[in-house]
């Protein structure tokens, strides 16, 4: 079987708040079509390492390559580092599809208008090709019948599941979760994680962080346990789950339940 | 005067938009709506108010008012160009005035916040004065000024007036504007970087537009109030709509009929303005939480 193409690839990343050291040199990659849940403690960096690979945060060491093209950094001069082209991190972000916590549609559009924003405004995708696509997604993740409303008036489910919509529109390269269900009611965990569950089953490039213990299991390829900063574990769900080594993942795992 | 819009810092958690329209809670900056007219206390005073034209129209003078009307109608004109143009172009100058001093370098941010407190700290009519008898009375010194082509317009009163009016809008919608840019949600700004806009699209895109959005009400407040400056102007010879009625008393020897029309000309006006900006903060509706 040979091995698939590198969709993410993180090498020795570092990342640092001051004298707050919270990545401590991460390396992971994610091949194509794989699914990788991120799991671990509140504060232990997995929002950070997420954020590092569209650098949303600049990391303060190591690097990211995206389909094997590597983002350029360069020392500033306080010592940390910056890309040096802002125009290729833009051109790479546009490809990786982002959702939020906090779901952060923009609030003066309408939920097509969000979706068809990115394929329009920075792809450059002409406007009846954008609708078209945006309301195939709509329709997808069921929310076709809220095409022209404003996001304040949705549920947050169904927020979120619009912006997994806008996440598609600009046919990723891989799609980035950050807790995608920490923000809503229990009852409308249900229905956004249907819709990803839906996205992991087409094989596409996903890494996801969640405190969805069964989801991450049944869902994820690779699970990854962050701890303090580093890689704590990693492996196949059923040996994380099913038989785990190290003391914190153990403990994580029963206080998790 | 200026209420600013100090909105909490955006949380995390599900932003719903807290501007429904301010308006509602002040007075005269808002309109009823159709079906609340029929409320018994609105139809009382809707009666007094009656009762009100009728004695004005019967007891009181108005056979000079076919003689003014054209005069009373060129000054209505004059008021509302006043008006417009120095609140459009206030407003011009308030976006980068509230933008510099939320984003901006020192050298920018301090002197923008420098304009604003001095402009909000004095009389109008202070900075009105200043111009037009101060700057305009050293420009003809300069031969170089007298000479270029404008001198045509800087002989005459009304670029003073604009320039005060637009100064002064400028620097209470500047402090609007930047509450506006601090309150729009970080998470939504970070969206846009994260689906790959550049900084000048984000601020086009999503970052202005959000931020006018939200200082809607506000903004109407303030063109109310700045419709209500524009009286001023008569104190430099430009004739507006108060100059003209100032005119007809001294003319007429009548005291209270022009006033009373004057009142209600600025009162129509600014049942216009409210009705325009209304229709502007329907177009994107928010949730009344
Ligand atoms: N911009 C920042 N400036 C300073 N410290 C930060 C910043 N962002 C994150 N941190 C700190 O870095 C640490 C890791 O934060 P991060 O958000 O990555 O954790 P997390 O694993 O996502 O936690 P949670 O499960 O609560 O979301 C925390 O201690 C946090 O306070
Ligand atoms: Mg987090």
């Amino acid at each position: 079987m040979t091995e698939r193409a590198e969709a993410i690839a993180v090498r020795d990343l570092c990342k640092r708040f001051g004298a707050l050291e919270v990545l401590k040199g991460i390396s992971l990659t994610a091949r194509e079509g794989e699914v990788i849940a991120i799991i671990g403690g509140s504060g232990s960096g997995k929002s950070t390492f997420l954020r590092c690979i569209n650098m949303l945060e600049v990391p303060s060491s190591g690097s990211v390559a995206i389909r094997g093209e590597e983002i350029a950094l360069r020392s500033d001069r306080r010592g940390g580092l910056v890309p040096s082209d802002r125009r290729q991190v833009q051109r790479l972000r546009a490809r990786l599809g982002m959702v939020f916590q906090s779901f952060n549609l923009w609030q003066h559009m309408t939920i097509i208008q969000n979706v068809i924003e990115a394929p329009m405004h920075v792809l450059g995708v002409p406007r009846a090709e954008a609708i078209e696509r945006g309301e195939a997604l709509l329709r997808r993740v069921g929310l076709f019948d809220k095409r022209d409303v404003y996001p304040a008036f949705l549920s947050g489910g169904q927020q979120q599941r619009a912006a997994i919509a806008r996440a598609l529109a600009i046919q990723p390269h891989a799609m980035l979760f950050d807790e995608p269900t920490s923000a809503l009611d229990p009852e409308l965990v249900g229905e956004v994680l249907g819709v990803i569950g839906d996205l992991a089953k087409e094989q596409r490039t996903m890494i996801l962080v969640t405190h969805e213990m069964k989801f991450a299991r049944d869902v994820a390829s690779h699970i990854v346990f962050l701890a303090h900063g580093v890689i704590e574990e990693q492996g196949p769900p059923e040996q994380i789950f099913g038989d785990p080594k190290s003391e914190l993942l153990k403990k994580f795992i029963s206080s998790s339940h | 005067m200026t209420s600013e819009q100090r909105t909490a810092a955006p949380a995390t958690r599900v932003e719903l938009p807290p501007e429904e329209s301010t308006l509602d809670a002040t007075a005269l900056t808002s309109l009823p709506s159709g079906r609340a007219l029929l409320e018994p206390h609105r139809i009382a005073l809707m009666a007094v108010g009656a009762g009100i034209v009728f004695c004005a129209a019967w007891f009181l003078r108005w056979d000079w008012l076919p003689n003014y009307a054209g005069a009373i109608v060129s000054g209505v004109g004059v008021t509302l160009l006043m008006l417009a143009s120095t609140s459009v172009l206030g407003f011009f100058l308030a976006v980068p005035l509230g933008l510099v001093q939320v984003t901006g370098p020192w050298w920018l941010s301090l002197p923008a916040q420098g304009f604003c407190t001095i402009i909000r700290g004095t009389p109008l009519l202070l900075q009105l004065w200043l111009l037009y008898y101060g700057l305009g009375s050293l420009f003809p010194q300069f031969p170089e000024i007298r000479q270029s082509f404008l001198w045509p317009y800087l002989r005459e009163a009304w670029p003073y007036g604009v320039a005060a009016l637009t100064l002064s809008f400028a620097a209470y919608e500047g402090e609007v504007m930047r509450g506006a840019f601090t309150g729009v949600p970080r998470g939504e700004l970070e969206a846009a970087r994260a689906y790959g806009m550049s900084r000048w699209k984000l601020f086009w895109r999503i970052w202005l537009p959000r931020a006018v959005h939200r200082a809607l009400p506000t903004l109407n407040g303030e063109t109310v109030l700045q419709l209500k400056a524009t009286p001023l102007v008569a104190t430099i010879t430009v004739i507006d709509v108060y100059a003209v009625i100032s005119k007809v008393r001294q003319v007429t020897f009548l005291t209270y009929e022009p006033l009373l029309l004057l009142a209600l000309i600025y009162l129509i006006l600014t049942a216009l303005l409210v009705a325009a900006f209304r229709y502007f903060e329907k177009r994107i509706p928010t949730r009344s939480a």
